[in-house]
């Protein structure tokens, strides 16, 4: 595929031993997945599953040890520092946490100018940047002055996604960005990054445990299990005619908020696994 | 002084260590032992600079017709063995016992300090020998070490300064070392990097702003410790006895304690106060930088403070559904009946901050009440306050009930909890591995409550502590029994809390949030746990959580709950298809689960252009 | 198990070998210069010349190390430059009256911190309120002033306790407590202070803990949480800052010590070290030295028994 964003080859990424006498820790086999540019890709997975490391990995944050992560037509998994940070106007992110994702020492213009400051953008262009940016995620100006405990959780993540604007990237990795937000605010935020996306026509690697929102907001859904990728395709039909039998469990496992189609899908779930423990799948 | 060893400051300070330093020194400005403290400090300063002008005479001059004289006009302190004035000597010795625990603290900052930022951000083989000189440094007694030295350099104040310095330096560089690894996990320094930020700059503005104070902190600490150090050498005589300093006053006081006690007076207050200053200044910076970071915290624990706007709390109407063909055929004798809950928390000014404003609430025999609501909504302080457990300073408030099978629970005291709690209600708490004791076996704390509670043996309480790890699931019984928390998964976690719940035969269980931190597909597993037990054991529960999908899975009954009150109540199928409460509405509203999905790319173009 | 002790000891010795290593090459590598303080500023080139041949000095520096390493190995560590004692038997006597001085300073602190730190701790109020400003205060006062005020208030003023004077407790157990009674409450007020200060901080971080109201859930009493539960997780933090004081203690003896005239370590240290008699400041490194290897592992030790999770690996 030629008119992708970046794409993943075949990347194993394997964590040193901590400490003596103790095993190197494999938490990505093989893993293949491309983005094209404006497009969501959503990434399913438990916890363990590789789905944050495959994140980092693109950010350059975990060690890539074996493929490749073509971006642009160069291999962006074995760059050095100073290299490493010239991607910085490309790739960027929006972490999980909204209360350790910024600095509490920095006020919010401190944090959103961090980057354009880092690439020589003179102080008066960053702040008025910064107005800017504040407008583009429906924060009011005098947000900048202030710090990051004065917000709540969603706010703190609308700083977060104008922090990952700064530099107009063209990939923002997402790793789960709305799990630690209540219900209604998790909504405003998803629709934030759609609206985002089709304003600015960036594309999102979206990371999340949570079924329903990667579907709400992927194009495209690739689902992770110990550390490899399971099954991947579009969407809606991933989500609606799963294949994988790890997928098919995964996706029955998930209550739907209805007590009459739950009890349905609790009797389906049933029969799934034990249609599955006789056929001996894993 | 007995010790060379700076005790730590507690990284969770240095976690929230807010804003700068002007900031901070204004809070200590506002702070009235701080303020003393740096008062007093200031004083010393211009004394330890201008002592020997201030000095009424000259303070070497020795005058032996007049010695060992008591305070008068003359000699406002008297004098000393060899007819010195003595404070005149005070003031100038001042000067050097300051400057050599300056000297001391500076060489401890400036070498841990830079040690420590390196080794913590880079790490690698610098930080492997840093580490280890560090230990091997502070692992020697600092004042044998000192002696050492003092045979090799001789009695010189400077060269032991140095040496002390050099000794001091490790608290400097562990502490340093344990904030720069933390902060270097945090999301913000990724996040940083991910930005284009060079090392130097991420350690510069993220790193140096959060170690910043902790570092003048220990640097307080340190220098009274330099100060006690620096008097106890000279004071044994193995300073330079020639120069005046107040541990060379000291030693000439102490040879003349029976004759003139009061000589050791004067170096005695001096070397106290200062290291009291000092020591009480840390403190105070300490409790200011705490303060500033706990403020936050509360504000979201207690929940009450939300920024979407100040809504007058009352207890207005609640949609309350009637009963429906499922929900009648379910309805048992009434085990649990709250009303007019309400929680408050006493705050150090002597007001009460309410986070459960007056609700009603009832739990049957046989079906399950789900009490659903977004954080901050009071929905886990409604399930303390029923089982007596909220946090330190909450309690319920007068006009409450809790009735629970005929008893009234409201203000009950420990020993009334003490028949209920396992034994009638039981708890399955959100966290699973938080929940169990990281130092006792499983084993060990599932049957300690059996034993006391149901005087059973240790064999009868092994033996039904494994038959109920059996029951809940675990494949290996036996082997879990034995295990420590730490040693299984949380799921297995999960389970066990599950299987302690139930060990007491309880007539109600009260689940937070039980399957929140789990995996979906361990949710399904232990949700298929939770309904089977409830119907085994005929039991009413009251389950809090923020999920719909729980709700729809397992309750027989709903209550909605928002900032502190329930808005709407009902049977759960009222609540799924028929909400009135425009909370309620909301809510479903934001639920994705039935929303359709985006599908591929290209297919939402129409979307883009209106 | 047995091999973890086995390994912390070998660690132990290579730590022992460098640091005395360290010590030997710092102490004796002004060789002349120290015989030139023994003998005197006044004396000859040539007296200070056979005073240095006299003590070895003058042979090449690794080969007096390696004839006082072989030495160490078969437990001989040379002789006092000053009295002629050997090392061995002068640091013996006076290492029992210090640890024994130092073991009991400990228990008592120990003892009297954890019943401060609980009850401030699960009382709070003024309690609370006391201890920590009284922990405060402890920590801040230099030692050696306590014990010159216990000093001039308990034996100068009211004649309770003679200042000055050691009773060995073969001699009479009574006179030995009362002679030792002032300098360990000199010696245990820092340390109680910091202990106190950090069982509080331990107690109140674990009765935050999850754990602790699950287990009240289960009809456990709060008393039993606090002195089964509670106490064995906040032990672990307080046995390491006991043990950082057992190793400060060594060095606040040698003050103590000097004040009320006890023949201990510290008396040793002050003599060594001003008459520069260096075989003993060698074997004064190497005492405390392995006081300090034994502490930090029977406190690793004990702090594997209270905490599965450190279980010794």
């Amino acid at each position: 595929m030629s008119n992708s964003l970046i794409d993943i080859k075949e990347v194993d990424v394997t964590y040193p031993a901590q400490g003596f006498g103790k095993k190197p820790f494999k938490a990505l086999t093989s893993v293949s997945l491309d983005i094209r540019p404006g497009e969501t890709v959503g990434l399913v997975g438990e916890s363990g599953s590789g789905k944050t490391t495959l994140g980092r990995a693109v950010l350059g944050l975990a060690p890539v040890t074996a493929g490749v992560i073509d971006y642009g037509g160069r291999d962006i998994a074995h760059l050095g520092r100073r290299e490493r940070r010239a991607l910085a106007s490309d790739i960027q992110v929006v972490f999980q946490d909204p209360y350790s994702s910024l600095n509490p020492s920095l006020t919010i213009e401190q944090i959103l100018a961090e980057p354009l400051t880092a690439r020589g953008v003179a102080g008066k262009t960053a702040r008025t940047r910064v107005r800017d940016l504040l407008g583009q995620v429906a924060l009011p100006a005098d947000a900048a002055g202030r710090l990051p405990r004065e917000f709540s959780g969603g706010q703190r993540q609308r700083i977060a996604i104008a922090r990952a604007l700064a530099l107009d990237p063209k990939l923002i990795v997402c790793d789960e960005p709305v799990s630690a937000l209540d219900l209604s605010t998790q909504a405003k935020v998803l629709d934030l990054f759609i609206d985002i996306q089709r304003r600015t026509g960036v594309a999102y690697l979206f990371i999340s445990h949570d079924l329903a929102v990667v579907r709400h907001v992927s194009h495209r859904v690739a689902v992770m299990y110990h550390g490899e990728i399971v099954e991947a395709g579009d969407g809606d039909q991933v989500t609606a005619h799963p294949q994988h039998p790890y997928t098919q469990r995964l996706f029955m496992a998930a209550p739907v908020p209805d007590p009459d189609r739950q009890a349905k899908r609790r009797v389906e779930r049933q029969r799934l696994l034990a249609a599955q423990a006789a056929a001996g799948q894993a | 002084m007995s010790t060379v060893a700076v005790p730590a400051v507690p990284l969770e300070v240095l976690a929230e260590a807010p804003a700068g330093k002007v900031s901070l020194l204004r809070r200590l400005l506002r702070n009235p032992i701080g303020v003393t403290c740096l008062g007093y400090l200031v004083l010393l300063a211009l004394v330890a600079v201008f002592g020997r002008l201030m000095a009424p005479q000259d303070p070497d001059r020795a005058d032996p017709g007049n010695f060992l004289a008591s305070p008068s006009a003359e000699h406002l302190m008297g004098t000393d063995s060899t007819g010195r004035d003595v404070l005149s000597r005070l003031l100038a010795a001042t000067q050097i016992s300051v400057a050599a625990a300056l000297l001391a603290t500076v060489i401890a900052v400036v070498l841990g300090v830079v040690t420590g930022l390196i080794a913590g951000y880079f790490g690698g083989w610098f930080d492997s020998i840093s580490s280890w000189i560090a230990g091997l440094l502070m692992a020697m007694p600092g004042f044998v070490v000192l002696l050492a030295a003092r045979a090799v350099i001789g009695p010189t104040v400077w060269m032991a300064m140095v040496v002390f310095g050099v000794l001091m330096a490790p608290g400097f560089f562990r502490l340093v070392y344990a904030a720069v690894t933390a902060v270097r996990n945090e999301l913000y320094v990724d996040a940083a990097r991910v930005a284009g930020l060079s090392d130097a700059r991420i350690i510069g503005r993220h790193i140096m702003s959060v170690v910043r104070a902790p570092i003048i902190i220990q640097a307080a600490m340190a220098a009274g410790i330099a100060v006690a150090i620096q008097a106890g050498l000279d004071f044994l005589g193995l300073g330079d006895l020639g120069v005046a300093s107040w541990g060379a006053m000291l030693n000439d006081g102490f040879a003349k304690i029976y004759n003139q006690p009061i000589l050791m007076l004067w170096p005695s207050l001096a070397i106290a106060l200062t290291c009291i200053a000092l020591t009480l200044l840390a403190n105070a910076l300490r409790d200011e930088l705490e303060r500033a970071g706990a403020a936050p915290k509360r504000k979201k624990k207690a929940g009450a403070a939300r920024d979407d706007g100040d809504v007058i709390i009352q207890a207005a109407d609640v949609i309350v559904h009637g009963a429906d063909a499922h929900s009648q055929a379910l309805t048992g004798e009434v085990l649990l009946d709250v009303h007019h809950l309400r929680v408050g928390y006493d705050q150090p000014d002597g007001s009460v901050t309410e986070v459960v404003h007056g609700i009603d609430l009832r739990v049957h025999r046989g079906s399950i009440h789900g009490l659903i609501g977004e954080s901050g909504s009071g929905k886990t302080q409604t399930a303390f306050a029923i089982m007596g457990l909220l946090p330190a300073g909450g309690r319920v408030l007068e006009g409450a009930s809790i009735m629970f099978a005929g008893q009234e629970l409201a203000g009950g005291s420990e020993a009334l909890y003490r028949g209920i709690l396992g034994k009638r209600i039981a708890y399955i708490p959100q966290e699973p591995m938080s929940n169990l004791d990281p130092s006792f076996t499983v084993g060990s704390q599932l049957t300690e409550p059996m034993r006391l509670a149901l005087g059973l043996k240790r064999a009868q309480a092994k033996q039904r502590a494994l038959d109920l790890l059996d029951r809940v699931g675990i494949p290996d019984p036996a082997r879990t029994f034995a295990a420590y928390p730490h040693e299984i998964s949380g799921g297995m976690a999960q389970r066990v809390l599950i299987a302690g719940a139930v060990s007491l035969d309880p007539q109600l269980l009260i689940a937070d949030e039980p399957t929140t931190a789990l995996d979906v597909t361990v949710q399904a597993e232990v949700l298929e746990l939770i309904r089977d037990l409830q119907t085994e054991l005929n039991l009413g529960v009251l389950l809090v959580t923020h999920n719909f999908g729980v709700v729809a899975d397992l309750c027989d009954q709903v209550s909605v709950m928002q900032r502190g009150l329930i808005v709407e109540a009902g049977p759960v199928r009222a609540i799924f298809h028929d909400a009135q409460h425009p909370y309620t509405q909301s809510l479903l509203d934001a639920i994705l689960d039935d929303a359709a999905p985006r599908g591929p790319l290209g297919a939402d173009r129409e979307e883009v252009a209106p | 198990m047995l091999s973890y002790i086995a390994r912390r000891l070998a660690a132990g010795v290579v730590l022992l070998v460098a640091i005395t290593t360290v010590a030997f090459l710092l102490l004796y590598a002004g060789g002349g210069n120290i015989a030139r303080r023994i003998v005197g500023q006044s004396a000859t080139e040539e007296v200070v010349a056979r005073k240095a041949a006299e003590l070895g000095l003058d042979k090449p520096l690794w080969e007096q190390y390696w004839n006082w390493l072989t030495g160490a190995v078969h437990g001989d560590f040379g002789r006092s430059w000053f009295s002629g004692e050997t090392v061995v038997a002068g640091l013996t006597s006076r290492l029992a009256v210090t640890l024994a001085l130092v073991c009991l300073t400990t228990l008592i602190a120990a003892l009297l911190a954890v019943v401060l730190g609980v009850l401030a701790a699960t009382r709070r109020g003024w309690i609370d309120k006391v201890v920590q400003f009284g922990s405060v205060l402890g920590f801040a006062i230099p030692g050696f002033l306590i014990a010159l005020a216990l000093v001039v208030v308990f034996s100068i003023n009211l004649g309770w306790f003679r200042a000055t004077g050691f009773i060995r407790p073969s001699d009479s157990v009574s006179g030995w407590l009362k002679s030792i009674t002032l300098p360990v409450i000199a010696l245990a007020v820092g340390s109680i202070a910091s202990v106190a200060q950090q069982v509080r901080g331990a107690v109140l971080d674990a009765l935050s803990r999850d754990y602790v109201r699950t287990l009240r859930s289960r009809g456990v009493p709060s008393r039993r949480v606090v002195y089964k539960h509670v106490l064995r997780n906040a032990g672990g933090p307080a046995l390491a800052v006991l043990g950082v004081n057992f190793i400060g203690m060594l060095g606040g003896t040698v003050i103590v010590e000097r004040m009320f005239l006890l023949p201990g370590l510290g008396q040793l240290a002050v003599n060594a070290t001003t008459q520069a008699d260096i075989p003993y400041v060698m074997g004064l490194v190497l005492a405390t030295a392995v006081i300090v290897v034994v502490v930090n592992l029977v406190i690793d030790l004990a702090q594997a028994a209270l905490n599965p999770r450190v279980r010794l690996s």
